[in-house]
Protein backbone atom coordinates (compact mmCIF):
# COMPACT_ATOMS: atom_id res chain seq x y z
CA UNK A 1 0.00 0.00 0.00
CA UNK A 2 3.02 2.37 1.30
CA UNK A 3 4.57 1.31 -1.90
CA UNK A 4 1.75 2.00 -4.35
CA UNK A 5 1.56 4.93 -2.78
CA UNK A 6 5.35 6.15 -2.93
CA UNK A 7 5.42 4.89 -6.81
CA UNK A 8 2.13 7.28 -7.46
CA UNK A 9 3.54 10.19 -6.18
CA UNK A 10 7.16 10.49 -7.65
CA UNK A 11 4.91 9.28 -10.54
CA UNK A 12 3.58 12.43 -10.08
CA UNK A 13 6.47 14.73 -9.47
CA UNK A 14 7.85 13.10 -12.56
CA UNK A 15 4.24 14.08 -14.24
CA UNK A 16 4.72 17.65 -13.07
CA UNK A 17 8.30 18.19 -14.49
CA UNK A 18 7.02 16.74 -17.77
CA UNK A 19 4.17 19.22 -17.53
CA UNK A 20 6.62 22.07 -16.35
CA UNK A 21 8.65 20.96 -19.74
CA UNK A 22 5.76 20.60 -22.12
CA UNK A 23 4.37 24.19 -21.23
CA UNK A 24 7.76 25.68 -22.19
CA UNK A 25 8.11 23.36 -25.17
CA UNK A 26 4.44 24.95 -25.72
CA UNK A 27 5.78 28.19 -25.27
CA UNK A 28 9.45 28.25 -27.39
CA UNK A 29 8.44 25.76 -30.17
CA UNK A 30 6.43 28.11 -32.54
CA UNK A 31 9.23 31.06 -32.27
CA UNK A 32 12.20 28.24 -32.58
CA UNK A 33 10.29 26.96 -35.18
CA UNK A 34 10.01 30.59 -37.17
CA UNK A 35 13.59 31.32 -36.42
CA UNK A 36 14.71 27.84 -37.92
CA UNK A 37 12.53 28.72 -41.53
CA UNK A 38 13.55 32.31 -41.51
CA UNK A 39 17.56 30.58 -41.72
CA UNK A 40 16.73 28.42 -44.19
CA UNK A 41 14.99 30.61 -46.64
CA UNK A 42 17.96 33.03 -45.96
CA UNK A 43 20.75 30.35 -46.82
CA UNK A 44 18.83 28.73 -49.71
CA UNK A 45 17.78 32.35 -51.27
CA UNK A 46 20.94 34.00 -50.49
CA UNK A 47 19.30 37.02 -51.07
CA UNK A 48 21.45 40.18 -49.53
CA UNK A 49 18.16 41.90 -48.36
CA UNK A 50 17.88 38.52 -46.04
CA UNK A 51 20.44 37.81 -43.64
CA UNK A 52 20.24 34.93 -41.67
CA UNK A 53 19.15 35.55 -37.90
CA UNK A 54 22.58 34.82 -36.31
CA UNK A 55 24.11 37.96 -38.82
CA UNK A 56 21.23 40.21 -37.33
CA UNK A 57 21.99 39.23 -33.61
CA UNK A 58 25.42 39.71 -33.72
CA UNK A 59 24.68 42.77 -35.66
CA UNK A 60 21.93 43.42 -32.95
CA UNK A 61 24.41 43.56 -30.03
CA UNK A 62 27.08 46.19 -32.05
CA UNK A 63 24.73 48.54 -33.20
CA UNK A 64 22.25 49.19 -30.56
CA UNK A 65 25.22 49.05 -27.93
CA UNK A 66 25.91 51.96 -25.13
CA UNK A 67 26.07 55.01 -27.75
CA UNK A 68 22.86 54.44 -29.55
CA UNK A 69 21.29 53.13 -26.57
CA UNK A 70 21.33 56.51 -25.11
CA UNK A 71 20.86 58.68 -27.78
CA UNK A 72 18.71 56.84 -30.10
CA UNK A 73 16.79 54.54 -28.35
CA UNK A 74 16.17 55.62 -24.98
CA UNK A 75 14.97 58.76 -25.86
CA UNK A 76 12.47 57.66 -27.79
CA UNK A 77 11.43 55.34 -25.55
CA UNK A 78 11.10 58.33 -23.02
CA UNK A 79 8.89 60.16 -25.57
CA UNK A 80 6.76 56.80 -25.87
CA UNK A 81 6.29 57.33 -22.14
CA UNK A 82 5.93 60.97 -22.13
CA UNK A 83 3.43 60.77 -25.36
CA UNK A 84 1.06 58.03 -23.71
CA UNK A 85 1.58 59.62 -20.41
CA UNK A 86 -0.21 62.64 -21.62
CA UNK A 87 -2.87 60.51 -23.80
CA UNK A 88 -3.71 58.75 -20.84
CA UNK A 89 -4.50 61.75 -18.45
CA UNK A 90 -5.81 64.01 -21.63
CA UNK A 91 -8.07 60.80 -22.47
CA UNK A 92 -9.15 59.46 -19.09
CA UNK A 93 -10.06 63.18 -17.70
CA UNK A 94 -11.84 64.40 -20.99
CA UNK A 95 -13.25 60.78 -21.22
CA UNK A 96 -14.76 61.51 -17.28
CA UNK A 97 -16.16 64.40 -17.51
CA UNK A 98 -17.90 63.31 -20.88
CA UNK A 99 -19.14 60.21 -19.38
CA UNK A 100 -20.73 61.98 -16.45
CA UNK A 101 -22.47 64.48 -18.76
CA UNK A 102 -24.69 63.62 -21.31
CA UNK A 103 -24.86 67.40 -22.48
CA UNK A 104 -20.98 68.07 -22.93
CA UNK A 105 -21.20 64.58 -25.19
CA UNK A 106 -23.67 65.39 -27.16
CA UNK A 107 -21.89 69.17 -27.87
CA UNK A 108 -18.43 67.51 -28.57
CA UNK A 109 -19.25 64.41 -29.70
CA UNK A 110 -19.30 65.19 -33.67
CA UNK A 111 -16.06 67.45 -33.37
CA UNK A 112 -14.51 64.43 -31.37
CA UNK A 113 -15.60 61.81 -34.51
CA UNK A 114 -14.45 63.57 -37.19
CA UNK A 115 -11.05 64.60 -35.13
CA UNK A 116 -10.67 60.89 -34.54
CA UNK A 117 -11.29 59.48 -38.38
CA UNK A 118 -8.04 62.07 -38.92
CA UNK A 119 -5.21 59.24 -39.51
CA UNK A 120 -2.14 60.78 -36.67
CA UNK A 121 0.66 60.53 -39.64
CA UNK A 122 -1.02 62.89 -41.87
CA UNK A 123 -0.71 65.67 -38.83
CA UNK A 124 3.25 65.44 -38.70
CA UNK A 125 3.90 67.85 -41.75
CA UNK A 126 1.37 69.97 -40.40
CA UNK A 127 2.54 69.88 -36.78
CA UNK A 128 6.60 70.61 -38.38
CA UNK A 129 5.29 73.69 -39.90
CA UNK A 130 3.12 74.57 -36.42
CA UNK A 131 5.47 73.64 -33.49
CA UNK A 132 8.81 72.84 -35.21
CA UNK A 133 11.01 69.93 -35.56
CA UNK A 134 10.87 69.17 -32.16
CA UNK A 135 10.16 67.27 -29.03
CA UNK A 136 6.63 68.66 -28.64
CA UNK A 137 5.87 67.71 -32.59
CA UNK A 138 7.02 64.03 -31.07
CA UNK A 139 4.78 64.02 -28.36
CA UNK A 140 1.63 65.72 -29.60
CA UNK A 141 1.67 63.60 -32.79
CA UNK A 142 1.66 60.20 -30.47
CA UNK A 143 -0.93 61.57 -28.41
CA UNK A 144 -2.90 62.52 -31.28
CA UNK A 145 -3.30 58.90 -32.36
CA UNK A 146 -3.54 57.07 -28.79
CA UNK A 147 -5.85 59.26 -26.99
CA UNK A 148 -8.67 57.97 -29.06
CA UNK A 149 -9.14 54.51 -27.58
CA UNK A 150 -8.53 55.44 -24.51
CA UNK A 151 -11.02 58.22 -24.41
CA UNK A 152 -13.55 56.37 -26.14
CA UNK A 153 -13.60 53.54 -23.38
CA UNK A 154 -13.50 55.97 -20.62
CA UNK A 155 -16.55 57.59 -21.82
CA UNK A 156 -18.40 53.87 -22.02
CA UNK A 157 -16.66 52.58 -18.36
CA UNK A 158 -17.82 56.07 -17.12
CA UNK A 159 -21.61 55.70 -18.61
CA UNK A 160 -21.66 52.22 -17.57
CA UNK A 161 -21.10 52.90 -14.05
CA UNK A 162 -23.69 50.41 -11.72
CA UNK A 163 -26.86 52.40 -10.97
CA UNK A 164 -27.08 50.69 -7.55
CA UNK A 165 -23.19 51.59 -6.71
CA UNK A 166 -24.64 55.35 -7.75
CA UNK A 167 -27.42 55.47 -4.91
CA UNK A 168 -25.42 53.57 -2.47
CA UNK A 169 -22.72 56.45 -2.78
CA UNK A 170 -25.83 59.27 -2.37
CA UNK A 171 -27.32 57.14 0.18
CA UNK A 172 -24.33 57.55 2.46
CA UNK A 173 -23.27 60.84 1.66
CA UNK A 174 -19.98 59.39 -0.67
CA UNK A 175 -19.15 62.37 -2.72
CA UNK A 176 -16.29 65.08 -4.20
CA UNK A 177 -12.82 63.21 -4.69
CA UNK A 178 -13.88 60.19 -3.14
CA UNK A 179 -16.64 59.44 -5.03
CA UNK A 180 -14.56 60.32 -8.40
CA UNK A 181 -11.44 57.75 -7.22
CA UNK A 182 -13.52 55.16 -5.05
CA UNK A 183 -16.51 54.53 -7.33
CA UNK A 184 -16.34 56.18 -11.25
CA UNK A 185 -12.78 55.67 -12.43
CA UNK A 186 -13.15 52.22 -9.98
CA UNK A 187 -16.13 51.47 -12.05
CA UNK A 188 -14.25 52.38 -15.19
CA UNK A 189 -10.95 50.81 -14.52
CA UNK A 190 -11.71 47.70 -16.97
CA UNK A 191 -12.71 49.87 -19.66
CA UNK A 192 -9.93 52.39 -19.09
CA UNK A 193 -7.25 49.36 -19.13
CA UNK A 194 -8.51 47.89 -22.27
CA UNK A 195 -8.29 51.67 -23.85
CA UNK A 196 -4.76 52.48 -22.66
CA UNK A 197 -3.65 48.91 -24.01
CA UNK A 198 -5.02 49.82 -27.47
CA UNK A 199 -3.48 53.06 -26.81
CA UNK A 200 -0.27 51.71 -26.15
CA UNK A 201 0.28 49.85 -29.34
CA UNK A 202 -0.35 52.87 -31.11
CA UNK A 203 1.84 54.76 -29.31
CA UNK A 204 4.64 52.67 -30.25
CA UNK A 205 3.63 53.13 -34.25
CA UNK A 206 3.48 57.03 -33.71
CA UNK A 207 7.04 56.92 -31.56
CA UNK A 208 8.35 55.55 -35.09
CA UNK A 209 6.30 57.73 -37.59
CA UNK A 210 7.51 60.89 -35.89
CA UNK A 211 10.87 60.17 -35.99
CA UNK A 212 10.70 59.02 -39.64
CA UNK A 213 10.57 62.82 -41.06
CA UNK A 214 12.91 65.50 -41.08
CA UNK A 215 14.51 64.10 -37.61
CA UNK A 216 17.89 63.70 -36.68
CA UNK A 217 17.91 60.55 -33.94
CA UNK A 218 15.66 58.40 -32.35
CA UNK A 219 14.72 54.52 -33.53
CA UNK A 220 12.94 55.08 -36.02
CA UNK A 221 15.40 57.74 -37.87
CA UNK A 222 17.96 55.19 -37.20
CA UNK A 223 16.07 52.19 -39.00
CA UNK A 224 15.22 54.71 -41.89
CA UNK A 225 19.23 55.58 -42.13
CA UNK A 226 20.21 51.95 -42.33
CA UNK A 227 17.88 51.03 -44.87
CA UNK A 228 19.04 54.30 -47.07
CA UNK A 229 22.55 53.50 -46.22
CA UNK A 230 21.62 49.41 -47.50
CA UNK A 231 23.07 48.27 -43.96
CA UNK A 232 20.68 45.76 -44.16
CA UNK A 233 21.53 43.74 -41.23
CA UNK A 234 21.24 46.66 -39.17
CA UNK A 235 18.06 47.43 -40.20
CA UNK A 236 16.83 44.36 -39.27
CA UNK A 237 18.29 44.48 -35.91
CA UNK A 238 16.60 48.24 -35.97
CA UNK A 239 13.29 46.18 -36.39
CA UNK A 240 14.13 43.31 -34.19
CA UNK A 241 14.16 46.09 -31.24
CA UNK A 242 11.28 47.45 -31.92
CA UNK A 243 9.56 44.26 -31.83
CA UNK A 244 11.39 43.36 -28.17
CA UNK A 245 10.23 46.95 -26.72
CA UNK A 246 6.35 46.03 -27.94
CA UNK A 247 6.75 42.65 -26.51
CA UNK A 248 8.21 44.03 -23.00
CA UNK A 249 6.08 46.84 -22.99
CA UNK A 250 3.35 44.20 -23.57
CA UNK A 251 4.10 41.72 -20.95
CA UNK A 252 4.69 44.43 -18.21
CA UNK A 253 1.31 46.10 -18.86
CA UNK A 254 0.07 42.58 -18.53
CA UNK A 255 1.30 42.58 -14.84
CA UNK A 256 0.32 46.02 -14.23
CA UNK A 257 -3.84 45.31 -15.60
CA UNK A 258 -3.25 42.10 -13.70
CA UNK A 259 -2.74 43.86 -10.28
CA UNK A 260 -5.20 46.77 -11.01
CA UNK A 261 -8.07 44.86 -12.55
CA UNK A 262 -7.66 41.57 -9.83
CA UNK A 263 -11.39 42.47 -8.26
CA UNK A 264 -12.84 42.78 -12.05
CA UNK A 265 -11.10 39.19 -13.13
CA UNK A 266 -12.58 37.78 -9.83
CA UNK A 267 -15.79 38.93 -9.89
CA UNK A 268 -16.29 37.05 -12.92
CA UNK A 269 -14.96 34.57 -11.96
CA UNK A 270 -17.18 34.42 -9.00
CA UNK A 271 -19.95 34.52 -11.51
CA UNK A 272 -18.99 31.62 -13.98
CA UNK A 273 -19.25 29.67 -10.66
CA UNK A 274 -15.86 28.85 -10.52
CA UNK B 1 -39.62 60.09 13.66
CA UNK B 2 -40.65 59.72 10.15
CA UNK B 3 -43.34 61.05 8.56
CA UNK B 4 -44.80 60.41 5.32
CA UNK B 5 -47.80 63.12 4.55
CA UNK B 6 -49.82 63.25 1.07
CA UNK B 7 -46.70 61.40 -1.41
CA UNK B 8 -47.47 61.04 -4.44
CA UNK B 9 -44.83 60.01 -7.63
CA UNK B 10 -46.51 60.93 -11.09
CA UNK B 11 -43.57 59.54 -13.93
CA UNK B 12 -43.86 61.09 -16.93
CA UNK B 13 -44.18 58.71 -19.60
CA UNK B 14 -44.25 58.54 -23.88
CA UNK B 15 -47.71 57.20 -23.15
CA UNK B 16 -48.88 59.87 -20.70
CA UNK B 17 -48.34 59.53 -17.16
CA UNK B 18 -48.64 57.00 -14.80
CA UNK B 19 -49.71 57.60 -11.29
CA UNK B 20 -47.33 55.18 -9.53
CA UNK B 21 -48.03 56.33 -5.79
CA UNK B 22 -51.38 58.47 -5.73
CA UNK B 23 -51.59 59.56 -1.46
CA UNK B 24 -49.44 57.55 1.03
CA UNK B 25 -49.70 58.72 4.61
CA UNK B 26 -47.97 57.22 7.52
CA UNK B 27 -46.24 58.15 10.49
CA UNK B 28 -43.51 55.90 12.07
CA UNK B 29 -42.31 56.43 15.85
CA UNK B 30 -39.19 56.17 17.28
CA UNK B 31 -37.53 52.92 17.11
CA UNK B 32 -40.63 51.30 15.40
CA UNK B 33 -40.23 48.09 13.37
CA UNK B 34 -42.41 48.59 10.40
CA UNK B 35 -42.74 46.58 7.47
CA UNK B 36 -44.73 47.36 4.21
CA UNK B 37 -46.10 45.21 2.32
CA UNK B 38 -47.91 45.56 -1.24
CA UNK B 39 -48.50 43.26 -4.14
CA UNK B 40 -45.72 43.58 -6.85
CA UNK B 41 -45.70 46.67 -8.77
CA UNK B 42 -47.25 48.78 -6.25
CA UNK B 43 -44.65 51.19 -6.28
CA UNK B 44 -43.18 50.03 -3.44
CA UNK B 45 -39.24 50.61 -4.70
CA UNK B 46 -40.57 54.04 -5.69
CA UNK B 47 -41.65 54.85 -2.21
CA UNK B 48 -38.44 53.90 -0.52
CA UNK B 49 -36.39 55.78 -2.98
CA UNK B 50 -38.55 59.27 -1.80
CA UNK B 51 -38.34 58.49 1.59
CA UNK B 52 -34.47 58.15 1.11
CA UNK B 53 -34.55 61.31 -0.67
CA UNK B 54 -32.53 59.24 -4.03
CA UNK B 55 -36.44 60.86 -5.73
CA UNK B 56 -38.15 63.76 -5.46
CA UNK B 57 -41.61 62.89 -5.27
CA UNK B 58 -44.25 65.21 -7.21
CA UNK B 59 -46.49 66.03 -4.23
CA UNK B 60 -46.18 65.54 -0.85
CA UNK B 61 -43.56 65.25 2.01
CA UNK B 62 -41.53 63.30 3.89
CA UNK B 63 -40.59 64.50 7.27
CA UNK B 64 -37.48 62.53 9.45
CA UNK B 65 -36.73 63.86 12.59
CA UNK B 66 -38.28 67.34 11.98
CA UNK B 67 -36.53 67.61 9.05
CA UNK B 68 -37.95 67.50 5.54
CA UNK B 69 -36.50 65.37 3.55
CA UNK B 70 -35.23 66.55 0.17
CA UNK B 71 -31.65 64.50 -0.94
CA UNK B 72 -30.53 62.06 1.39
CA UNK B 73 -30.73 62.38 5.13
CA UNK B 74 -27.34 62.07 7.26
CA UNK B 75 -28.90 59.70 9.71
CA UNK B 76 -30.50 57.27 7.61
CA UNK B 77 -28.90 54.23 5.86
CA UNK B 78 -30.61 51.88 3.18
CA UNK B 79 -30.08 48.04 2.46
CA UNK B 80 -30.53 47.37 -1.22
CA UNK B 81 -32.27 44.26 -2.62
CA UNK B 82 -29.27 44.25 -5.40
CA UNK B 83 -26.65 42.44 -2.59
CA UNK B 84 -24.39 42.66 -5.44
CA UNK B 85 -24.53 45.23 -6.74
CA UNK B 86 -24.43 47.68 -4.08
CA UNK B 87 -20.93 46.66 -2.21
CA UNK B 88 -17.87 47.79 -4.15
CA UNK B 89 -15.95 44.74 -5.37
CA UNK B 90 -12.76 46.53 -5.32
CA UNK B 91 -12.71 47.11 -1.51
CA UNK B 92 -12.36 44.39 0.39
CA UNK B 93 -15.47 43.85 2.97
CA UNK B 94 -14.00 45.83 5.93
CA UNK B 95 -13.24 48.56 3.45
CA UNK B 96 -16.79 48.36 2.49
CA UNK B 97 -18.02 49.14 5.76
CA UNK B 98 -15.86 51.68 7.02
CA UNK B 99 -16.13 53.76 3.51
CA UNK B 100 -19.32 56.13 4.59
CA UNK B 101 -17.43 56.05 7.53
CA UNK B 102 -14.48 57.66 6.06
CA UNK B 103 -16.95 60.41 4.49
CA UNK B 104 -17.59 61.26 7.73
CA UNK B 105 -14.37 61.82 8.99
CA UNK B 106 -14.67 59.54 11.51
CA UNK B 107 -10.82 58.64 13.23
CA UNK B 108 -9.22 55.87 11.96
CA UNK B 109 -9.58 54.21 15.87
CA UNK B 110 -13.40 54.76 15.69
CA UNK B 111 -13.91 53.45 12.32
CA UNK B 112 -12.40 49.67 13.14
CA UNK B 113 -14.23 50.07 16.54
CA UNK B 114 -17.66 50.10 14.59
CA UNK B 115 -16.59 48.10 11.72
CA UNK B 116 -15.70 45.36 14.38
CA UNK B 117 -18.92 45.65 15.85
CA UNK B 118 -20.91 45.78 12.93
CA UNK B 119 -18.94 42.63 11.44
CA UNK B 120 -19.28 40.88 14.69
CA UNK B 121 -22.68 41.55 15.03
CA UNK B 122 -23.82 39.81 11.46
CA UNK B 123 -20.94 37.04 12.10
CA UNK B 124 -18.55 37.93 9.60
CA UNK B 125 -15.82 39.42 11.94
CA UNK B 126 -13.81 36.34 9.97
CA UNK B 127 -14.23 37.93 6.51
CA UNK B 128 -13.22 41.25 7.09
CA UNK B 129 -10.03 40.98 4.50
CA UNK B 130 -12.51 39.51 1.68
CA UNK B 131 -13.85 40.78 -1.19
CA UNK B 132 -17.57 40.76 -1.42
CA UNK B 133 -17.71 38.20 -4.77
CA UNK B 134 -15.59 35.90 -2.25
CA UNK B 135 -18.56 35.79 -0.30
CA UNK B 136 -22.29 33.89 -0.80
CA UNK B 137 -25.10 35.89 -1.26
CA UNK B 138 -26.20 35.79 2.07
CA UNK B 139 -22.82 36.54 3.29
CA UNK B 140 -23.25 39.78 0.99
CA UNK B 141 -26.15 40.87 2.11
CA UNK B 142 -25.18 41.06 5.56
CA UNK B 143 -21.73 43.03 4.59
CA UNK B 144 -24.72 45.38 3.25
CA UNK B 145 -26.36 45.61 6.19
CA UNK B 146 -23.23 45.76 8.60
CA UNK B 147 -22.22 48.92 6.69
CA UNK B 148 -25.68 50.51 7.49
CA UNK B 149 -25.38 49.18 11.10
CA UNK B 150 -22.20 51.08 11.18
CA UNK B 151 -23.29 53.88 9.86
CA UNK B 152 -25.40 54.56 13.00
CA UNK B 153 -28.44 55.32 11.52
CA UNK B 154 -31.59 56.49 13.26
CA UNK B 155 -33.68 55.05 10.43
CA UNK B 156 -32.83 51.94 8.40
CA UNK B 157 -34.14 50.84 4.80
CA UNK B 158 -34.51 47.67 3.48
CA UNK B 159 -35.77 47.63 0.25
CA UNK B 160 -36.59 43.59 -0.06
CA UNK B 161 -32.99 42.78 1.06
CA UNK B 162 -33.64 38.89 1.50
CA UNK B 163 -35.92 38.31 -2.32
CA UNK B 164 -32.79 36.97 -3.60
CA UNK B 165 -31.20 34.43 -1.11
CA UNK B 166 -32.55 31.05 -0.83
CA UNK B 167 -35.07 30.15 2.25
CA UNK B 168 -32.99 29.13 4.76
CA UNK B 169 -30.35 31.99 4.54
CA UNK B 170 -33.34 33.72 4.30
CA UNK B 171 -34.94 32.68 8.00
CA UNK B 172 -31.43 33.15 9.16
CA UNK B 173 -31.13 36.90 8.14
CA UNK B 174 -34.84 37.41 9.83
CA UNK B 175 -33.96 36.82 12.69
CA UNK B 176 -30.55 38.84 12.31
CA UNK B 177 -32.79 42.08 11.55
CA UNK B 178 -34.79 41.09 14.70
CA UNK B 179 -31.76 41.28 16.58
CA UNK B 180 -29.85 44.25 15.16
CA UNK B 181 -33.28 46.13 15.57
CA UNK B 182 -33.31 45.68 19.05
CA UNK B 183 -29.58 45.83 19.76
CA UNK B 184 -29.00 49.36 18.04
CA UNK B 185 -32.35 50.77 18.62
CA UNK B 186 -32.93 52.13 15.31
CA UNK B 187 -36.61 52.98 13.59
CA UNK B 188 -36.63 49.92 10.84
CA UNK B 189 -38.67 50.35 7.74
CA UNK B 190 -38.67 46.92 6.01
CA UNK B 191 -40.36 46.85 2.33
CA UNK B 192 -41.18 43.50 0.94
CA UNK B 193 -43.65 41.59 -1.25
CA UNK B 194 -43.54 38.33 1.04
CA UNK B 195 -46.51 38.55 3.84
CA UNK B 196 -45.21 35.69 6.65
CA UNK B 197 -41.88 37.28 6.26
CA UNK B 198 -43.94 40.83 7.09
CA UNK B 199 -45.98 39.25 10.07
CA UNK B 200 -43.00 37.67 11.07
CA UNK B 201 -40.96 40.46 11.80
CA UNK B 202 -42.83 43.83 11.82
CA UNK B 203 -44.49 45.44 14.82
CA UNK B 204 -46.97 46.82 12.41
CA UNK B 205 -47.61 46.38 8.75
CA UNK B 206 -48.83 48.53 6.55
CA UNK B 207 -50.35 47.51 3.65
CA UNK B 208 -50.04 49.26 0.22
CA UNK B 209 -53.19 49.15 -2.61
CA UNK B 210 -51.93 48.22 -6.17
CA UNK B 211 -50.74 50.94 -8.08
CA UNK B 212 -52.35 53.89 -8.16
CA UNK B 213 -51.39 53.33 -4.32
CA UNK B 214 -52.27 54.30 -1.03
CA UNK B 215 -52.09 52.75 2.15
CA UNK B 216 -54.80 50.09 2.28
CA UNK B 217 -54.49 48.84 5.95
CA UNK B 218 -52.09 49.54 8.84
CA UNK B 219 -52.46 46.27 10.87
CA UNK B 220 -50.56 46.28 14.38
CA UNK B 221 -49.03 42.90 14.97
CA UNK B 222 -49.59 41.46 18.17
CA UNK B 223 -47.41 38.63 18.51
CA UNK B 224 -45.07 37.91 21.37
CA UNK B 225 -41.77 40.57 21.06
CA UNK B 226 -39.80 36.71 20.84
CA UNK B 227 -39.99 35.33 17.93
CA UNK B 228 -38.76 31.98 16.24
CA UNK B 229 -39.23 30.73 13.06
CA UNK B 230 -40.67 27.53 14.34
CA UNK B 231 -43.00 28.62 17.12
CA UNK B 232 -44.23 32.17 16.00
CA UNK B 233 -45.37 30.71 12.93
CA UNK B 234 -47.10 27.55 14.33
CA UNK B 235 -49.22 30.29 16.42
CA UNK B 236 -52.98 30.74 15.46
CA UNK B 237 -52.60 34.62 15.42
CA UNK B 238 -50.06 34.59 13.21
CA UNK B 239 -52.01 32.76 10.87
CA UNK B 240 -54.85 34.88 11.36
CA UNK B 241 -52.86 37.98 10.94
CA UNK B 242 -51.36 36.20 7.88
CA UNK B 243 -54.72 35.67 6.35
CA UNK B 244 -56.28 39.29 6.99
CA UNK B 245 -53.53 40.93 5.25
CA UNK B 246 -53.07 38.34 2.32
CA UNK B 247 -57.15 38.84 1.86
CA UNK B 248 -56.41 42.29 1.40
CA UNK B 249 -53.45 42.24 -0.66
CA UNK B 250 -55.69 39.67 -3.00
CA UNK B 251 -58.93 42.85 -3.22
CA UNK B 252 -56.15 45.17 -4.02
CA UNK B 253 -54.99 43.21 -6.86
CA UNK B 254 -58.34 42.20 -8.07
CA UNK B 255 -59.87 44.16 -11.18
CA UNK B 256 -62.94 46.35 -11.45
CA UNK B 257 -61.35 49.40 -9.70
CA UNK B 258 -60.18 51.61 -12.99
CA UNK B 259 -55.72 50.91 -12.70
CA UNK B 260 -53.60 52.37 -15.19
CA UNK B 261 -50.32 49.80 -16.37
CA UNK B 262 -47.63 49.29 -13.08
CA UNK B 263 -45.09 51.54 -12.88
CA UNK B 264 -42.31 50.39 -14.21
CA UNK B 265 -39.47 50.48 -11.39
CA UNK B 266 -40.49 47.42 -9.01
Amino acid sequence: MSAATTTARTAGGAGGAGRAAMRALHILLLPAVLIGAWWVASLVSGVYYLPTPGEIAATFVEVWGTERLLEDVLPSVGRLFGGFALAVVLGVGLGVVLGLSARIRALLEPVLEFFRAIPPPVLVPLLMLFVGVSTTMKLLVIVSGCIWPILLNTIEGVRAVDPVLVDTCRCYGIRGRRWLTTLVLRSASPQIMAGMRQGLSIAIILMVISEMFASSSGLGYTIIQFQRTFAIPEMWSGILLLGLLGFLLSVVFGLVERKVLSWYNGTRAAARGE
Amino acid sequence: MLDVTGLQKIYPGQHGEVEALRDLTFHLGDGELACLVGPSGCGKTTLLKCIAGLMRPTSGSVVLAGTSVTGPPPDMAVVFQEYGRSLFPWLRVRQNVELPLKEKRLPAKRRRELSDEALDAVGLLKSADAYPWQLSGGMQQRVAIARAIAYEPRVLLMDEPFAAVDAQTRADLEDLIRTLWKRFSMTVLFVTHDIDEAVYLGQRVLVMSSSPTVIQDDVSIDLADERDQINTRGEHRFAELRTRIYAEIRNASQPGAAQPQEAGKE
